[in-house]
């Protein structure tokens, strides 16, 4: 039985964006006007039913939605105890959930007569879905990217490049996505008029950590469905994988009040959780405020903030959406950590007895999965979002495995 | 009276604007920051703006960002800053500083202790970029107590309808972001300021600064013509980088004498 909570989790954010003590709107005055406008219209566009539609439409017909829950029975043998269901989005046009939230957000921009797209990149997979959108639709689009991230996700870059995207690399601080997120916040103020920003993550000021999780949320809507139709019933554990946490949130969120299910959310835990190389914002971090929310940040004890580190270049990120710091304090989510190490692991598991290459982001959660499964009973269901698949990851993974392509 | 309250009053008499240069802290290491400000007080700044290094300056161009980075790397923390402006009131007591940063490394030191710990070191008041009027309840309360002056940005995106509520709590003066942009970037022209300050003016009595983009003592003159303060900050940092001290001082002489022979319009 699962009991919905009279005190819904779900109605979140508050008038001033906030979860709790986090979110908030903590951009310079520049921006405020601007943010303020896309609140509005984003509201604007919720209450119209034709919004939805044309959404529905592109999700359907273009991405190629609902996709699919697979019952990886291999991998559940292999690990001898719960039943494992990977909610697939790795199958999605453009191979991961980030072209959810980019179709939700060109579409407001169209509305907004917006004629300019920008975005920020870790992975590449957020950049290359803002660019196959503007491919669709015809506008132009620039992508930050961190040099060093552009260096270790080279077949995005060209991808991009062939969607016909601007990619500027960005060698400020260390490189990786919150440089790039830098950066397309200093676009976006000196070119407000025309532009539109695409933040590929649940982060950011509002209204873009409620927005960017309403168009994720189509994830976790088709899992529950779908785990009704297979099972009858809703999964014990669900599992997702934390950079700044959209497919999490977009997992997680139509199960909030579904007591019954655990959620535990993967942060990257790098070298260690002790190395301080690690991109484990909840478990290491404190409360802060940057990239215009307040959330849990890696920081040093003057405030500056820290340099992320993952093998995965989309959770190298040294904060988290603030809807999941909230949900952390108030102990509705579980966030735990796996490491570079433990996610190769798992990705090379998952490739064997699934057929399926992961990417590096869920293959942390399935590091997690592979921590829990042996322990739970045969008639327990796990459901883990494969959020993205490995393609774009085959070039850095040979390199940690010390193989020559 | 505020000291910069003071500082404004006095010009008003004079009929003059204000300079305002800035000083990113640390940038490249704490005592080229003390020069700096000694200096600057000796050679026209009539307020000196002090830049609290922050590993992800969101609103800054690649000249204050660079500076940050060299501040930061020379071991510029908040206390460091405060430190700075310490042993700078030791020999002045009445050139008026404010501190210009972001958010972060304020929470983290804790508010109500740095607005408290500010305050009685010799700082007159606060600009926090990453702080809109709509989350301003964090510092305002704190800053009020301990009588520093929270300078509110206004941007060409601010609306005339939205001026009041940006202006509502702050003091000392507004400092106009002349531009829709990244410091160091563009510069407003002369047109641009005639269009802009008026429409300020009428929102508020307080004293009108402007920056982003000033650069020249032509432009600080411009400047000085429409608004009551121009405040420099990424030319002179490029002077430090290229030159030495002494030759961001001259250029403060320079800025200086620009805003003193320019006649200001019926402020
Ligand atoms: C496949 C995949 N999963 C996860 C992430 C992390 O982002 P988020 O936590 O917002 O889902 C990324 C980011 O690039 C990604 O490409």
């Amino acid at each position: 039985m699962t009991t919905v909570l009279p005190n819904t989790l779900r109605n979140g954010p508050d008038g001033r964006g906030r979860f709790g003590e986090f979110g908030g709107r903590f951009v310079a005055e520049t921006l405020m006007p601007l943010i303020l406008e896309l609140e509005a219209a984003y509201e604007a566009a919720k209450a119209d039913p034709s919004f939805q539609a044309e959404l529905d439409y592109y999700l359907k017909h273009y991405v190629g939605r609902p996709s699919a829950l697979w019952h990886a029975e291999r991998l559940s043998r292999e690990l001898g105890g719960a039943k494992i269901y990977f909610k697939r989005d790795e199958l999605n046009h453009t191979g991961a959930h980030k072209i959810n939230n980019c179709l939700g957000q060109i579409l407001l921009a169209k509305r907004m007569g917006k004629t300019r797209i920008i975005a920020e990149t870790g992975a590449g997979q957020h950049g290359v879905a803002t660019a196959t959108v503007c491919a669709l639709f015809g506008l132009p689009c620039t992508v930050y990217m961190g040099a060093v991230d552009v260096e270790r996700q080279k077949p995005n870059v060209f991808r991009m490049k062939l969607l016909g995207a601007e990619v500027v690399p960005v060698s400020s601080g260390a490189g990786t996505l919150k440089d790039a997120m830098n950066d397309a916040m200093r676009d976006w103020v000196a070119n407000v008029q025309d532009t539109f920003y695409i933040i590929g993550t649940a982060a950011g000021p509002h209204p873009y950590p409620a927005m960017v999780r309403d168009f994720q949320c189509v994830i976790g809507e088709e899992a529950k469905a779908q785990m009704l139709e297979a099972e009858g019933r809703l999964p014990d554990v669900a599992v997702a994988a934390i950079g700044g946490g959209s497919n999490a949130i977009g997992l997680f969120h139509p199960f909030l009040d579904d007591t019954s299910v655990r959620l535990i959310g993967v942060e990257a835990a790098g070298h260690g959780l002790d190395s301080n190389e690690h991109a484990a914002s909840l478990s290491r971090g404190r409360p802060g405020v940057l990239h215009g929310n307040r959330t849990y940040l890696l920081q040093d004890d003057d405030g500056q903030i820290l340099e992320a580190h993952s093998i995965s270049a989309g959770l190298d990120y040294p904060g988290i959406g603030p809807e999941h710091s909230w949900l952390h304090d108030i102990g509705r989510v579980e966030y735990v950590a796996a490491t570079d190490k433990e996610a190769l692991a798992a990705f090379q598991l998952c490739t064997r007895t699934e057929g399926i290459i992961p990417a590096l982001e869920p293959s942390h959660a399935l590091a997690h999965v592979t921590k829990i499964a042996p322990k739970m009973s045969k008639d327990e269901i796990i459901l883990m979002n494969l959020c993205g698949r490995g393609d774009k990851d085959i070039f850095s993974v040979a390199k940690h495995l010390g193989v020559e392509l | 009276m505020s000291r910069i309250a003071g500082v404004f009053a006095g010009l008003k008499t004079q009929g003059r604007a204000a300079l305002i240069p800035f000083v990113e802290a640390y940038d490249p290491n704490r005592e080229t920051s003390l020069a700096l400000l000694r200096g600057m007080a000796e050679n026209g700044a009539d307020i000196i703006e002090i830049g609290m290094p922050f590993t992800d300056p969101m609103a800054d161009g690649p000249t204050i960002q660079a500076a940050g980075r060299r501040g930061l790397l020379a071991g510029a923390s908040l206390h460091g800053v405060l430190g700075l402006v310490e042993e700078f009131r030791r020999t002045n007591n009445h050139t008026p500083l404010v501190l210009m940063g972001y958010l972060n490394p304020i929470l983290s030191y804790g508010v109500e202790k740095f607005c408290a710990d500010a305050a009685r070191l010799g700082v007159d008041g606060l600009i926090v970029v990453d702080l809109p009027t709509e989350e301003a309840d964090l510092l305002l309360p704190d800053a009020g107590k301990n009588g520093l002056d929270v300078i509110r940005l206004v941007a060409p995106t601010t609306s005339d309808a939205r001026l009041p509520l940006v202006l509502e709590g702050s003091s000392g003066f507004v400092y106009y972001v002349s531009i829709t942009g990244i410091t160091g970037t563009r510069t407003a022209s002369a047109a641009d300021l005639a269009r802009d300050i008026p429409r300020i003016r009428a929102a508020t009595s307080l004293p009108i600064a402007v920056g982003f983009g000033v650069r020249t003592p032509e432009q600080a003159a411009v400047v000085a013509q429409h608004a009551d303060a121009a405040i420099v900050a990424s030319a002179l940092i490029e002077t430090l980088q290229r030159e030495n001290v002494d030759a961001v001082l001259r250029d403060v002489k320079a800025l200086s004498a620009g805003v003193r022979g320019a006649r200001q319009k019926a402020a």
